[in-house]
């Protein structure tokens, strides 16, 4: 940045000299080089740089080990300034999660505003050990063991992906295609991890297949994300003929070794059933037991005994 | 100046996505957050040298494109706020833009932004979305950028003024014809 600019700098004053910088225009005459436009060459080099990484990125994924060192750096910065900002990010959380209750209390308002904010912030910290009792509850339930975390990082809609940072890495003993679950279910798998952060993409993602079970029937199928944050899921049964009832629960059939998804984790329930009549196949739709807007303690699905700087929550609910 | 110039350029776009990804995520509109960086790329474009503000512009696509938790094929963001910086720095008024400028530069360079990182997810076939679900992304993201824009930029551009020495040479070595002129 500094050594373009320098050299940009260079020209300017190398043209201020000799103006043969200027171009010539169509006529023949001198045509001064418009102030407001960069110069073409670096124009043309970062378009080239641009389309570069798109290749190198969309072919091959040759950019892992830059996206890993990026997130080294950055990903302890999104966890300290998360921590930070915690007080201030935790309002529109305690807004949500007290609406109902808020028109009741509506008496209450003229409460100072310092006594509120108390208020607000202890509601915030029972939840917060509600979601870490529930964590235990959760490694006990599922039977695995789980390295808890915290989401300090939400990629923006604009990227039209569904992916959150969590503060746990590889020293926590967190590997890529790991299964991410909260208190009420399936959050989503590991997608790559730095030392300190991991990335996860979730469930409600558009790209997110994962393989669910109707615990009813036992009936097998796939569950892909609808990429609507606060949307549904769609469950597209592979037995075409089988169909699913309202209210009935979904849960993860997991896969090979554990990966990227253990078997089990609820992940929603049918809220409506769709008959597809072009090929005769079953589409249901899920409401996802997680609340993928208001994502924050997590656990990760780990082998029970593995090596992590912080607590591990077995799968009798002791720490290790 | 010039190294001061840039660490403040590049410290102010790596505090823009940290807000971005960890901070303002709670008060997301329907998963859509103000796109800081953006707003970064272009008050730089409005107070620097073009030549400064593609760069800034690259470097923070490749933030935007490479930090957690970003997924999406690295070089989209990069190329859309490539053409934001440089779409910003071509429309900016000499002197002082009025904040009328200022807000339709954003808005301008918000729809632009989030279409371009669109259109090249399409092409690459890296779009999950269907095109309701983006225009709608497009649209709430180009509300929340103007929202924020009188609360951001004016600080930013003040900051930002301070370094802008390169720029009145620039100007005036355009050849010695003012636009208005030509």
């Amino acid at each position: 940045m500094t050594l373009l600019d320098r050299i940009d700098h260079d020209t300017v004053r190398a043209s201020a000299a000799r103006p043969t910088t200027d171009r010539l225009n169509r006529r023949g005459r001198l045509q001064p080089r418009d102030p407001r436009t960069p110069r073409r060459s670096t124009l043309v080099a970062l378009v080239l740089a641009g389309a570069t990484m798109l290749t190198l990125d969309g072919g091959a994924g040759a950019l892992e080990p830059v996206r890993r060192a990026v997130g080294e750096v950055v990903g302890p910065v999104q966890t300290a300034v998360s921590t930070l900002a915690r007080p201030i990010t935790v309002v529109p959380e305690v807004l949500r999660t007290n609406g109902s209750l808020r028109e009741e209390v509506d008496a209450l308002r003229e409460d100072n505003a310092a006594l509120r904010q108390q208020v607000a912030t202890s509601d915030y910290d029972r939840n917060r050990l509600e979601a870490y009792d529930g964590l235990t509850a959760t490694a006990q339930e599922i039977g695995y063991a789980l390295v808890p975390a915290r989401v300090v990082g939400i990629g923006a809609a604009q990227s039209f992906s569904h992916t959150a940072t969590i503060d746990a890495g590889s020293s926590s003993g967190i590997a890529p295609d790991m299964t991410v679950v909260n208190a009420d279910g399936l959050v989503g798998r590991v997608l790559r991890v730095t030392s300190t952060t991991a990335t996860v993409l979730l469930a409600s993602d558009a790209d997110s297949v994962v393989g669910g079970r109707v615990g009813d029937s036992m009936d097998v199928g796939f569950v892909s994300g609808s990429g609507d944050l606060g949307g549904h899921l769609d469950l597209e049964l592979i037995d075409q003929g089988a169909l699913p009832n309202r209210g009935d629960a979904v849960v993860t059939w997991g896969s090979d070794k554990g990966a990227p998804y253990v078997s089990g984790v609820p992940i929603g329930a049918v809220t409506a059933v769709y008959a597809n009549l072009r090929d005769s196949s079953q589409r249901a739709e899920i409401e996802p037991f997680v609340d993928f807007g208001s994502l924050d303690v997590v656990g990760v699905v780990v082998p029970s005994g593995t090596a992590s700087d912080r607590a591990v929550i077995e799968v009798d609910g002791s720490l290790q | 100046m010039t190294w001061t110039k840039s660490l403040v350029a590049a410290a102010l776009l790596l505090a823009a996505l940290v807000l971005q990804t960890s901070v303002l995520t709670a008060f997301a509109w329907d998963g859509v957050v103000v796109n800081l960086v953006l707003l970064a790329v272009v008050a730089l474009a409005l107070t620097q040298s073009p030549q400064f503000a593609v760069v800034a512009g690259f470097a923070g696509g490749v933030l935007l494109d490479l930090a957690p938790p970003a997924d999406h094929v690295a070089g989209r963001w990069t190329l859309a706020l490539l053409l934001v910086a440089y779409v910003a720095a071509r429309v900016r008024p000499d002197g002082r833009p009025s904040a009328a400028a200022v807000v339709g530069t954003v808005a301008a360079c918000s729809f632009i932004g989030s279409s371009v990182f669109a259109l090249t997810g399409a092409l690459l076939g890296d779009l999950a979305a269907d095109t309701g679900q983006v225009l709608e992304v497009i649209g709430i993201g180009l509300v929340l950028d103007v929202l924020l824009t009188p609360i951001v930029l004016p600080p930013l551009l003040a900051l930002l003024a301070r370094f802008r020495p390169d720029t009145r040479p620039l100007g005036r070595l355009g050849g010695g014809l003012r636009p208005a002129e030509r």
